[in-house]
């Protein structure tokens, strides 16, 4: 029996001295590569951590599954939205003509960009998923401008870290990292299934992200900042989501 | 059960010296500790599925499914989100946010506890030891004698107390290696950046609507099991299990016990 336990022991021992050097090791990891999520703090830092530098590992580059034109929904579920403030049922009487998106922060050049200014840049159209973080999901086609065509146009810095992006809905802004931000399939979306895109789903502009949930995908788009540092912003924590209750990272 | 009934599969391997001692020899610390942790996590990933589940009680077959179509079976319960039909005219409350978190969290947990304890099993030899089941007692005659002494509800002999019959072996193994990386699969599946860049974990269930709805079942797999483990427990000594399984002592198995049989233990 001394002879097991003296292994036993050894084993244990060994496994717990990988495991604690791991962890050091793959922390320092982290936060060199920026693999750290902005609510990394409380209780649920660790499952946070975790699950945002993994991902990010791992699907730096991935593609979101596209599907084919007969797997669209023939019935999208738009899911409810706040009732429009008096500046949308302004900007909606005439037809989103003044509709802005407003770009500042570390970029080169800041601008405002109309409707119009957006659908002139090479539009791309993709079929993907949008999937709920409540468990439902539909498919359709999506028109846009690739994010990092517009984020060309204004000329990001190099240190830029991450893009906040802002709804004209009143407290409804989250951010994601540049390995999103400049992923091919995060669009500035105005159309979808062959027509502009409905107010039901954020028209007239929104930001698809097809490898995160549906809240990441924000409605009525008004206005973009790049930035290095997201403290700064509400309450520090990355976005609105985590300010109620949610993950700012949602992969999964 | 009788004695005669059970043959321990790898009797050959404990020396006989190891039947004098009592103390803390019943489950390894590293079983008793991972044991526990998967516990507390298992109850974690239940009671904030449940809390995930109810903002949409609905369930679809392939790829997508909502409020709009049809679906595959609905759960009769109210929802936490007022756009689901439920028929039920109140909403419950939004509880998914820290469902979420702890959810994911204990999910991590769980796995890198079940890393740990399947890199054990091998090493020290706990699954062909104590897990997998001898020749004898996957004869079909064994295997029935076995199943008929639990429809009878016969208690376990003292044997039992150092050694899990062949029923408990093959539900161990099945939630250990198929339900385990089951739930785990049809999770990760349902997650739109881990599907990015492997495609084929959700494509070969049939979709992401088709692996939340797996997930679903599975998870009900594994609270039937924790249901008739917490039953037999009870039914086979609930404080002389527990101790067994948080100190690690068992009771001193009796000559008589030990006079024909070997029994092993760690």
């Amino acid at each position: 029996m001394s002879k097991i336990s003296r292994r036993k022991l050894i084993t244990t021992g060994l496994a717990a001295t990988a495991g604690l050097a791991g962890v050091g090791a793959a922390a320092q990891l982290a936060q060199k590569y920026g693999l750290i999520p902005p609510d990394h703090g409380g209780i649920w830092g660790l499952g946070e951590t975790l699950t945002y530098a993994s991902q990010r590992l791992l699907t730096r580059h991935s593609l979101a599954r596209e599907f084919s034109r007969s797997q669209i929904s023939k019935r999208p579920f738009p899911n409810e939205v706040e009732p429009p403030t008096d500046e949308f049922k302004r900007l909606q009487a005439g037809r989103f003509a003044d509709w802005r998106l407003s770009v500042n922060g570390m970029v080169a050049r800041p601008a405002s960009f109309s409707i119009d200014q957006i659908k002139s840049y090479p539009s791309h159209t993709q079929i993907t998923m949008l999937q709920c973080e409540e468990g439902w999901s539909y498919i359709a086609e999506w028109t846009g401008v690739p994010l990092s065509h517009v984020l060309d146009v204004v000329g990001v810095l190099p240190q830029a870290r991450y893009v906040v992006y802002f709804s004209i809905e009143p407290d409804t802004w989250e951010s994601i990292d540049m390995a999103d931000a400049l992923h091919p399939q995060t669009l500035l979306t105005y159309g979808m299934n062959g027509d502009e895109l409905p107010v039901g789903h954020g028209g007239p502009l929104r930001l698809r992200l097809p490898r995160q949930v549906g809240y990441k995908n924000v409605k009525f788009l008004t206005h973009l900042t790049v930035t290095d540092n997201l403290k700064t912003f509400g309450k520090g924590l990355g976005s609105a989501a985590p300010e109620g209750g949610y993950a700012w990272y949602a992969g999964i | 059960m009788g004695d005669s009934a059970y043959i321990p599969s790898a009797a050959s391997a404990v020396p006989a010296a190891a039947q004098t001692k009592t103390a803390s020899s019943r489950h390894s610390a590293l079983v008793r500790i991972t044991h526990w942790i998967a516990a507390l996590c298992f109850l974690a990933l239940l009671v904030s599925g449940v809390e995930i589940l109810i903002s949409h009680p609905r369930f679809y077959w392939g790829e997508v499914g909502n409020d709009l179509t049809p679906t595959l079976f609905k759960l009769p319960i109210p929802a936490s989100r007022k756009l689901v039909p439920t028929g039920y005219g109140y909403v419950l409350p939004d509880a998914n946010g820290w469902s979420r978190y702890l959810h994911f969290q204990a999910a991590w947990v769980v796995v890198f506890t079940g890393l740990l304890y399947a890199i054990f099993g091998l090493l020290t030899g706990h699954f062909r030891k104590n897990l997998i089941p001898g020749r004898a007692d996957l004869s079909w005659r064994a295997l029935s004698r076995s199943i008929a002494d639990h429809l009878r509800f016969e208690r376990p002999s003292e044997a039992e107390a150092w050694s899990y019959n062949v029923l408990q072996r093959l539900s161990y193994l099945f939630v250990i290696f198929v339900l385990f990386p089951l739930v785990i699969w049809t999770g990760l599946a349902m997650s739109p950046a881990f599907v990015s860049a492997f495609p084929a974990t959700v494509n070969v269930l049939g979709g992401q609507q088709s692996a939340r709805t797996l997930h679903f079942f599975v998870s009900l797999a594994l609270v039937l099991f924790l249901l008739v483990h917490v039953g037999m427990v009870w039914f086979a000594g609930f404080w002389s299990r527990m101790r067994a399984m948080i100190t690690g002592r068992a009771d001193t198995p009796s000559t008589a016990t030990t006079a024909g049989t070997t029994m092993e233990r760690i």
